[in-house]
């Protein structure tokens, strides 16, 4: 009891000197940067419909790779992981996201060769986004096979 | 627990640092900076065994002594099986202990050579600590390269190795007490505010070391605390303030708010952290103005967060310990 009550006071002193995050001004950023990779997305997706005569999926394709090449090659290049502490989740979210996870992990265990560092550890951040993708992916064809019959 | 002892002494260190520690405001202090964090090694974790190396080469050399010739190495790091002080300390040495204490393993390891120097088991000892922010980012949270964002309230692990002699010979600075903490659950559990996690070690080894030497806070000129950053030390002030009426007043800093300029250096948010934190100020800059003696009384708490992954994602809290040692020049 006397433990309990000491805790509550040392809560109370501890929030008194808590660290302010600024929460709307990283939002912005998240979203502006984000937004702004979106645009970039999309800006290649027009390009190669305009100048190659290819449908809009094979366009987006080749965006999505277009992406993930840049994001691993800063990311080996060694300033994406800079970038995402100025940017936050405006980098994080997008497929840039996702190839920067994969590539930092697989240059963080290099060392320890390619099977029991890189082959074990590459998906040590992005294994979560597969399985949950993967299961959440399922989940919604079943649901839009029993709305809409599987058209 | 309080130990005074009669004839322990601080012969000499040496430090060694990486790059963000030599842009610190303490860098005419440290022996060995380098510019970069591989050191020409090929991995973070053979870096920070580089480090420990690089420090004990110094430190034998400013004592004069071979390698063999040290009876009793003490050391610790963060990394899994403290590998950078088992591997790094290789060679020297009639004997080792490697221990554990998370950040507080600076000071621990000096109160256990102490204890064998002042019991005549050995007659002299080194106490070495390490941490490298690269190895232990790999091992505590993410990828290096992955930069994830963190909150203001986070710390930033020290890269450096930090070595001292300890003797029976009679040298200018001595070892005068010091006070072993114990295991505190203050039911925390943010990663990202070891400040918060560690506050109350600090507290209770303070209140604890005060009650049995019957000191204040007047007795000391400094009183330093391992690595709480800026938000902690803050915590611990108060807190001794409104619930002990202690007050700790100006002669109170944090190793981790002095390792490097909070202002200038963004990237270390809320301050500096890790073993060779509180190792690096307190044998650096402490021990080169208690030679000098502009200081003359300093009480060093070195503070640890006892954090396990593991245990955290299995909803455990994270606990913390914090160790005490006083130095004197007479």
């Amino acid at each position: 009891m006397v433990m309990k009550m000491k805790n509550t006071r040392y809560e109370r002193i501890a929030d008194n000197h808590k660290a302010q995050e600024n929460r709307g001004k990283n939002a912005f950023i998240a979203f502006f940067v984000g937004g702004l990779v979106g645009l970039i997305g999309e800006g290649i997706i027009e390009l190669f419909c305009y100048y190659l005569h290819i449908s809009r999926s094979d366009a987006s394709t080749f965006m999505i790779v277009i992406l993930i090449f840049v994001a691993s090659l800063s990311t080996a290049l060694g300033f994406f992981d800079k970038l995402v502490t100025k940017f936050k989740c405006g980098l994080l979210i997008p497929i840039t996201g996702f190839a920067h996870s994969m590539t930092s992990a697989a240059l963080d265990y290099r060392k320890e060769g390619p099977v029991y560092g890189i082959g074990s550890n590459i998906f040590k951040l992005a294994g979560s986004v597969i399985l949950y993708g993967v299961v959440s992916a399922w989940f919604f064809g079943m649901i839009r096979f029993i709305i809409g019959g599987g058209s | 627990m309080t130990f005074y002892y009669q004839n322990v002494y601080m012969k000499d260190t040496a430090t060694v640092v990486g790059p963000y520690e030599k842009d610190g405001p303490l860098k005419k202090y440290y022996d060995k900076t380098y510019s970069d964090l591989y050191f020409g090694e090929k991995s973070w974790e053979q870096a920070e065994i580089k480090l420990v190396q690089d420090s004990l080469t110094i430190l034998m050399k400013k004592v004069g002594m071979k390698k063999e010739d040290i009876d009793l190495v003490v050391s610790g790091d963060l990394l899994n099986q403290i590998s950078a002080s088992t591997y790094g300390t290789n060679g020297v040495g009639k004997s080792f202990i490697g221990i554990y204490g998370a950040c507080s393993s600076s000071v621990l390891g000096m109160i256990l050579a102490s204890n064998f120097i002042d019991d005549h088991r050995v007659s002299n000892a080194l106490a070495l600590v390490s941490s490298h922010n690269m190895s232990s980012e790999k091992q505590f949270r993410n990828p290096t390269e992955y930069g994830a964002p963190k909150p203001s309230s986070a710390t930033f692990t020290a890269t450096g190795a930090a070595s001292c002699f300890l003797t029976r010979e009679k040298c200018d600075v001595r070892i005068e007490s010091a006070t072993l903490g114990k295991i505190v659950d203050y039911e925390q559990n943010d990663p990202n505010d070891m400040g918060r996690v560690m506050a109350p070690a600090a507290i209770e080894t303070l209140k604890k070391h005060f009650d049995e030497t019957g000191r204040n806070p007047d007795y000391y000129d400094l009183i330093l605390t391992g690595d709480l950053g800026r938000y902690g030390k803050d915590i611990v002030k108060e807190y001794m303030m409104n619930v002990y009426g202690i007050e700790l007043s100006d002669r109170y800093n944090d190793c981790g708010v002095m390792l490097y300029d909070l202002e200038k250096q963004e990237e270390v948010l809320a301050g500096g952290s890790g073993p060779a934190c509180s190792a690096l100020v307190a044998f650096g800059y402490v021990f080169h103005e208690l030679q000098k003696k502009k200081l003359k009384k300093v009480l060093l708490i070195a503070t640890g967060a006892l954090f396990s992954p593991t245990l955290l994602y299995q909803k455990r809290n994270i606990n913390s310990i914090a160790h005490a040692i006083s130095l004197e020049v007479e």
